[in-house]
């Protein structure tokens, strides 16, 4: 098995959010494992660390939570996109693109090719 | 950058941790659960399901932690973690915790009281609106109060001339204190009331807080009588009762009409005349004063946006073409004035002790926080190890760091809220001490700016004090610290030699208080040595009413009685009245020699006392040629005049004055008596020209009398039956108090006296520290070497080498700190050369005497320490080693 990637920072607040947008309402161990596999198994995710990030994005109140019953009658927390979690997510998910824009292009340059980037320039 | 709701969400979790915890534990276990049925879903073993969950799962117990620093306030638990740890060793530590907050206390409680006194005097603004614009027009200051003030015909044409004020209004200048009665009430009460100018208040910028101020009408001639009360009189006389506007009272025997209140904020003597009190004001009508000559102090408001400078420059060009009188086209006044910021005026001659005050405070707080640095540096070597234990447990060094500063914060904070306790009693103190003749310190109070003071130099006293004791302590270092708590014989050298550093520092900051200290009481016992020209012991004086009728002969008939049969009073030595005593009141009227023409010198500003023939005698004045005035001095063309040396000197140089004539006032007078030169104004400035001229005769009026009476008996045995003697003469004499003479001089001293015993408090507290510091190194240095001292007593080292090694290293400290707070005080003395009195900044007994007390104070604190080493039994000491 490859090495798990790590998580960058501020990025699991966003996959939080995603996975809440895609799926309407979820526990936490759902929203744990909806990442786990939509990235395949890819990266190092304690599913511990989730309950940190949820309750940060539900102090900024991006995220709502409610308590509720289970399919087989357990009582647990379900948490909701809100209105300006909504809004903070497409925000977050342009900021991201340009990002990966951005790092996409900076990787794409390649050594042989910055030496002739100068001369096209002066033309 | 969380925003305002965030930390809103964050509090209120931080507030209601249990129920958080108890939430996130639900969710958890649920999570937990839904794990391990989906993993024996998919087949595993019970056992597996679980620990398959919970390696997916991650830390339970570090998902805890990170939720709650992601929904808290993760650095107030620090905090108040670090505050119950503190507490609970300084708790148990008591005996440290008790003397550092005491010593805090003290440091930071000075401190505020100072900052109090210098905040109410130099750096508050007078309690005025706009006070920047408010100035005082005195003379250049030549004679007395009679050369800063100015004739009513100059300050109206002044008024009239100038472009640079907005109003310009002054005072009568020369009213003693109790200089009117309030009758109409059984015994006439005696009260002080202030003569003002049209527009006084105004200019001020004063409002009534009840009725109105003076009206035009009521500054005319024979105009409406008028007085304005005091907040303080009307609420000690009246009861504070309002209905008192409007109603008429009984001044010196005339109805009058209260016309309203002052606001309790506006206090006339705290502003103009440090310490005196002042009941009332009455309107100053300037025809009334038109022929006497120099009589008011000139208070002024600048217009919006010209400068102290541009006035100035207005007052040179205009005040030399004044005219004193408009029907006395001789009397040459020249007058040149100065235009001074109020504040300036009131507080200016404040402004270095104060600083030098401030200073010496600052430099306490230096010492205490040395001190404390120290303690907890001791401190320190004995918590070595828990430091050492902690930062083994992956305690970081700025978690250490924080959590000393912690510590140190707790100190300081409870030693400010001691400090405020004090301060605040001191305050109080002196908020009521009407004998400190120092302006504005009737309003003293501990405000907001005093409050942030002590927030300040709460927070600066414990970085200090806490930061090199905490560097030292988290240096990290884990098998240093574990080493030297252990038991080597070179234990905590390290430790030693800052302490010993931080000891020499104290020694030399108490060494430059000590000599500041030194050089001002020195100065202060000069002052006090001065030959004040009279004899203020066993005399007392009293305030004496009559009625004379305008005539002179009148006058001469009640004083002669009076004296007769107040001299009559067993215990009486002598008696004799005079309208004006030294040191207090101060008028001058010209004089020159008559007939010597131009060339002679003239005094233009001479200090005039009418006196009653044998007063010379009661104040313990000294005749140092000629003869004491006659009862039957009253030729109505040739007057008598005493002069002192100083006048002789201005007016006949180098030659015999007695017998000559001299014009006094406009009036021929023949000099019949030279008396040695009186302290007239101030304790420390040497005499200038006085003259002493006849109440009997019709040519000079007194203003009151003071009737003043030698005796070996107290004041207060006599006093009753002297006010009895009055009243049988006179049943108007008003209950005035009869004073020792020795409270004139006390109060000419209070602002110097004061200055001294605050500094020489905090010198003997920094001395005191000093000693703290030497004794605490030294007592820990021995206890430290127990094992040391025990093996070298046990080869033989007698108990005179064990104490002269310990007391050789006290001497080295206490060497080190004079030599360098020696030369400290040398540069400090000449900062305060100012403040000193016939005293040389390198006095020689002054520095010879701190030295000496300083090596004596610390060779006994080096001393106790000494004792208990040689005492130290070797087998003991080996065996606990």
């Amino acid at each position: 098995m490859d090495s798990k990637l790590d998580l960058l920072q501020g990025t699991l607040d966003l996959m939080v959010l995603q996975t809440l947008a895609a799926m309407d309402s979820l526990r936490g161990y759902g929203i744990a494992r909806r990442i786990e596999q939509v990235s395949g198994d890819a990266i190092l995710l304690n599913q511990g660390t989730i309950y940190a990030s949820l309750v940060r994005l539900q102090q900024r109140e991006w995220i709502s939570a409610e308590w509720g019953t289970s399919d087989n009658n357990r009582k647990a927390k379900y948490y909701a996109l809100t209105r300006a979690g909504r809004r903070q997510l497409v925000k977050e998910e342009a900021y991201w693109h340009r990002l990966a824009g951005v790092m996409e292009k900076m990787l794409a340059m390649s050594p042989d090719r910055s030496t002739t980037v100068s001369p096209e320039g002066e033309a | 950058m969380p925003t305002l709701k965030e930390l809103q969400n964050r509090a209120r979790s931080f507030a209601n941790k249990s129920a958080a915890d108890a939430e996130l534990d639900a969710e958890l276990a649920t999570h937990l659960e839904f794990a391990v049925k989906e993993n024996l879903q998919r087949g595993m073993t019970e056992e597996e399901a679980r620990r398959q969950a919970l390696i997916r799962f991650g830390g339970v117990v570090q998902a805890k932690e990170q939720q709650r620093a992601a929904r808290g306030l993760p650095w107030l638990d620090v905090l108040l973690q670090d505050l119950r740890f503190t507490l609970r060793t300084l708790r148990r530590d008591r005996a440290f915790t008790l003397v550092a907050v005491l010593i805090l206390g003290l440091g930071i409680g000075a401190n505020i009281a100072v900052f109090s006194v210098v905040n109410t005097i130099l750096l508050r603004p007078l309690p005025f609106p706009q006070p920047q614009q408010l100035v005082r027009i005195p003379g250049m200051g030549e004679g007395g109060e009679s050369g800063n003030t100015f004739t009513t015909n100059a300050t109206q044409q002044f008024r009239e001339e100038n472009h640079s004020f907005a109003r310009v209004s002054g005072y009568f200048a020369f009213t003693g204190p109790e200089n009117a009665k309030l009758t109409g009430h059984g015994i006439p009460l005696p009260v002080t009331s202030i003569l003002v100018a049209d527009n006084f208040f105004e200019t001020l910028g004063v409002a009534p807080m009840l009725g109105r101020l003076f009206t035009p009408d009521e500054y005319i001639q024979h105009g409406r009588p008028a007085v304005l009360l005091s907040n303080a009189f009307w609420e000690r006389q009246f009861g504070g009762n309002q209905k008192i506007i409007g109603q008429s009272i009984d001044l010196d025997g005339k109805p009058v009409t209260v016309i309203g209140v002052l606001p309790a904020t506006f206090d006339f003597g705290a502003v103009f005349s440090p310490g005196a009190k002042v009941d009332m004001f009455t309107p100053f009508v300037m025809a009334d004063f038109a022929e006497d000559g120099n009589v008011l102090a000139l208070v002024a408001r600048l217009k919006p946006g010209v400068s102290v400078a541009q006035a100035q420059s207005e007052v040179n060009r205009v005040f030399p073409t004044l005219q004193a009188s408009l029907k006395h086209p001789e009397w040459h006044a020249e007058y040149h004035a100065r235009v001074i910021g109020l504040k300036d005026y009131v507080s200016g001659k404040l402004r270095r002790s104060l600083i030098v005050l401030w200073c010496a405070v600052g430099m306490i707080l230096l010492i205490v926080c040395v001190n404390l640095s120290n303690l907890l540096l001791a401190r320190a070597a004995a918590r070595g190890k828990e430091f050492a234990m902690r930062s083994a447990l992956g305690a970081g060094r700025g978690r250490l760091l924080r959590q000393l500063l912690t510590e140190s914060l707790v100190l300081s904070t409870a030693g400010a809220l001691l400090g405020l306790a004090i301060a605040f009693a001191i305050v109080e103190y002196l908020a009521h001490q009407g004998s400190i003749a120092l302006p504005l310190l009737s309003s003293i109070r501990i405000d907001a700016a005093a409050l942030g003071w002590t927030l300040l130099i709460a927070i600066i006293a414990a970085v200090i004090f806490g930061v090199a004791p905490g560097l030292r302590m988290s240096d990290g270092n884990l098998q240093n610290a574990l080493k030297d708590t252990g038991s080597g014989m070179s234990a905590g050298r390290q430790h030693n030699r800052l302490r010993s550093t931080l000891v020499v520092g104290e020694i030399a900051l108490a060494c430059v208080l000590l000599v500041g200290a030194g050089l001002l009481l020195w100065s202060f016992a000069r002052v006090m040595d001065v030959d004040l020209g009279f004899e203020p012991s066993h005399a007392a004086s009293i305030s004496m009413d009559y009625d004379y009728g305008g005539k002179a002969a009148k006058r001469s008939a009640i004083w002669q009685e009076a004296l007769r049969r107040v001299k009559a009073i067993p215990g009486v030595e002598t008696a004799g009245i005079t309208d004006n005593l030294p040191l207090s009141r101060n008028r001058g009227w010209g004089i020159e020699a008559k007939g010597e023409g131009n060339q002679s010198g003239r005094a233009s500003g001479a200090f005039v006392y009418v006196i009653s023939p044998g007063y010379l005698q009661s104040i313990g004045m000294r005749l140092v040629e000629g003869g004491d005035i006659a009862w039957d001095d009253n030729s109505k063309t040739q007057a008598v005049v005493i002069i002192n040396q100083a006048v002789a000197r201005a007016l006949w140089p180098g030659k015999d004055a007695l017998g000559r004539n001299a014009l006094v006032g406009g009036n021929e007078a023949r000099v019949i008596g030279i008396v040695a030169d009186v302290r007239e104004s101030s304790v420390e400035t040497a005499g200038s020209t006085q003259m002493y001229v006849s109440g009997v005769a019709p040519q000079f009026d007194a203003e009151g009398a003071q009737l003043v009476v030698r005796t070996k008996l107290p004041t207060k045995v006599l006093a009753p039956t002297v006010l009895q003697t009055l009243i049988q003469m006179n049943p108007a004499q008003p209950m005035t108090e009869f004073k020792p003479l020795q409270l004139l001089v006390d109060h000419a001293v209070s602002p110097r006296r004061f200055f001294v015993l605050m500094v020489i408090t905090f010198a003997a507290f920094g001395v005191i520290l000093a000693a703290l510091g030497i004794y605490g190194v030294i007592s820990y240095a021995v206890t430290q070497r127990t094992k040391e001292i025990g093996i070298r007593m046990a080869l033989g080292a007698t108990v005179g080498r064990v104490q002269a090694d310990v007391l050789l290293k006290t001497l080295w400290m206490t060497i080190g700190g004079i030599a360098i707070g020696t030369a400290a005080a040398l540069i400090a003395a000449k900062g305060i050369e100012a403040l000193l009195y016939g005293t040389s900044t390198t006095d020689p007994e002054t520095f010879g005497g701190v030295i000496l007390l300083l090596a004596l104070v610390a060779l006994i604190a080096g001393y106790l320490p000494a004792r208990r080493a040689s005492r130290i039994d070797p087998m003991v000491a080996l065996r606990n080693a």
